[in-house]
């Protein structure tokens, strides 16, 4: 454990070195980066120039939603955001140069080609949160600014889980790496709408068999002082610690397995 | 007759070139018909909240949701993959080689990149609709006429959208890294096309002017066409006229960048 943080330390501040040879560079991709994870919520601003409730909820409602959903994947996607480049090094074999080095496996490929400008991301997620924090009119009390952080440090590692158990299926699937996009960004983009908007049988799926609705659903939904829609047992809004514990216990399997199924290309 | 063949063989590559890769169509398709899923509740939603929002009711919002996860890699909203390619071209010099090959430059990428908007048509814009329907109330049109008029509009979308992104990659030959723009120009694309949001839901006078940009041609117009909503003649007249505007800046500019072409030698 202790020995994969510290090459994926070394190896990101070498990525990061890298990137800053070329600030002006950097400075347009995190912006380029910043704008089109803003044009998620600019949609959202579109569609509330029309109308003033989405599912029953209003704008600084969604916005919080959102905001704690884009945070969270934001930093997600910081620290493992490259892992998607997995199916590709299976492919092409370039995959075996990292097993014969003395470094775990899974710190070499999630620091492979580390992004800084994915701070663009965390950033926009965050002034959007700080928006709905402002308008929401909320009487905070401690557990529900305890459940914000909760919510951010566990979704963050939620989703990490997300994007290790989609590596893992790269292993076997090699080509599909699209398919890691519809939980990761797909997730995403579904958890910044209100869980009303959508069929229970989804909610139930992203509720019960991929969990995502930990993410920032039930916590926010608490802090919003409204009914999740599931008839779930209130206490449930505190559970996203141990769904994300579980998430990333069971993605650990995964990378293992998809890490020993490995067959070299041979070419 | 012997540059007709050649184009054809062109553009028939190009569909072969993008057919190769199964898997990763496949997996295409799962995405985007979990996008279309998100975005076919959340439009419900907004529809159900004011019916007959910008014209469409809600079987026709969701038509609309469903045609364009179907048609977003056709049209090539994201970026189709050739500029990246010539951009690495004009980059590295080896342009130097397509100049002074007997074919005209835009006339051989415009030719691969409609193959290629051929294979992602059939191979990314069906299935994905095909689910849309069998899950929601499409507003699909029964008339074959109506289906030919739509696929002639999703052409002429196409040429619109290659003719933007050829003067974004031509760029290339005075900023040489050409990632920045082609960053910016999809996201412009995004915004823009109806990808976003339905050009029609857009609030006042920012609605009137997107509508009137060119990468309204690319989505909306023909799944306005396909609705019913637009008439296909005028909508034509309108892609048409971007398509001849922007292929003659793609003119302008190339012969522009090839006087300053120099080859390195070696």
């Amino acid at each position: 454990m202790y020995e994969g943080l510290r090459a994926y330390g070394l190896i990101t501040a070498m990525w990061i070195r890298s990137t800053m040879a070329y600030r002006a560079s950097f400075v347009m991709t995190t912006l380029g980066n910043f704008a089109a994870t803003g044009l998620d919520f600019v949609a959202i601003m579109l569609m509330f120039s029309r109308i003033d409730s989405l599912g029953g909820y209003r704008l600084p409602e969604v916005a919080f939603l959102y905001g704690l959903s884009a945070t969270a994947f934001g930093f997600a996607d910081l620290v493992l955001g490259s892992m998607d480049r997995l199916g590709r090094r299976v492919r092409d074999g370039t995959l075996d140069t990292l097993l014969v080095r003395p470094a775990p496996v899974l710190a070499q490929v999630a620091a492979d080609r580390f992004g800084l400008r994915r701070l663009g991301r965390i950033v926009q997620g965050v002034l959007v949160l700080g928006y709905a924090v402002v308008s929401l009119d909320l009487a905070w009390t401690p557990s529900k600014v305890l459940m914000v952080l909760l919510a951010l440090l566990s979704g963050a590692a939620i989703f990490c889980a997300v994007f290790v158990a989609g590596a893992a299926f790269q292993f076997v699937a090699q080509d599909a790496s699209e398919v890691q996009n519809s939980f990761t960004y797909g997730g995403q983009t579904l958890l910044q709408y209100p869980p009303t908007v959508f069929a229970k049988e989804l909610v139930r799926g992203v509720t019960f068999v991929l969990p995502l609705a930990f993410v920032n659903w039930l916590p926010a939904l608490y802090v919003l002082g409204r009914p999740y829609p599931l008839d779930l047992p209130a206490w449930l809004a505190f559970a996203p610690p141990l769904v994300a514990a579980a998430c990333c216990a069971l993605a650990m399997l995964a990378w293992r397995a998809g890490l020993r199924s490995y067959r070299s290309t041979g070419s | 007759m012997g540059t007709g063949r050649l184009y054809a063989a062109v553009a028939a590559s190009g569909f072969r070139r993008y057919a190769t890769y199964r898997t990763a169509t496949a997996a295409g398709v799962f995405t985007n018909s979990v996008f279309g899923l998100i975005l076919a509740y959340t439009y419900l939603a907004v529809w159900n909240e004011r019916p007959h929002l910008g014209g469409y009711d809600q079987s026709q919002a969701l038509t609309f949701v469903w045609v364009s996860q179907g048609l977003l890699m056709t049209v090539a909203v994201f970026g189709g993959g050739f500029e990246e390619e010539l951009i690495e071209r004009i980059r590295t010099g080896d342009v130097a080689v397509d100049l002074y090959r007997p074919v005209d430059l835009q006339g051989w990428w415009l030719a691969s990149d409609l193959g290629r908007a051929l294979f992602h048509l059939l191979g990314r814009g069906v299935v994905p609709l095909v689910f849309g329907a069998l899950l929601f109330p499409l507003a699909l049109p029964a008339s074959p006429l109506t289906w030919a008029a739509f696929v002639l509009a999703v052409g002429l979308g196409v040429v619109v959208s290659f003719a933007i992104r050829f003067v974004v990659a031509l760029s290339a030959f005075w900023l040489l890294d050409g990632a920045g723009v082609a960053q910016l120009a999809g996201l412009t694309a995004v915004f823009c096309s109806g990808m976003l949001l339905p050009l029609n839901v857009f609030p006042g006078t920012l609605g009137e002017v997107v509508r009137l940009l060119p990468w309204s041609a690319l989505l909306q117009a023909p799944v306005d066409v396909l609705l019913g909503v637009a008439d296909p003649l005028p909508t034509y007249g309108f892609q048409i006229a971007w398509a001849v505007v922007l292929l003659g800046v793609g003119r302008l500019v190339q012969s522009a960048a090839t006087r300053r072409v120099v080859v390195q030698g070696g």
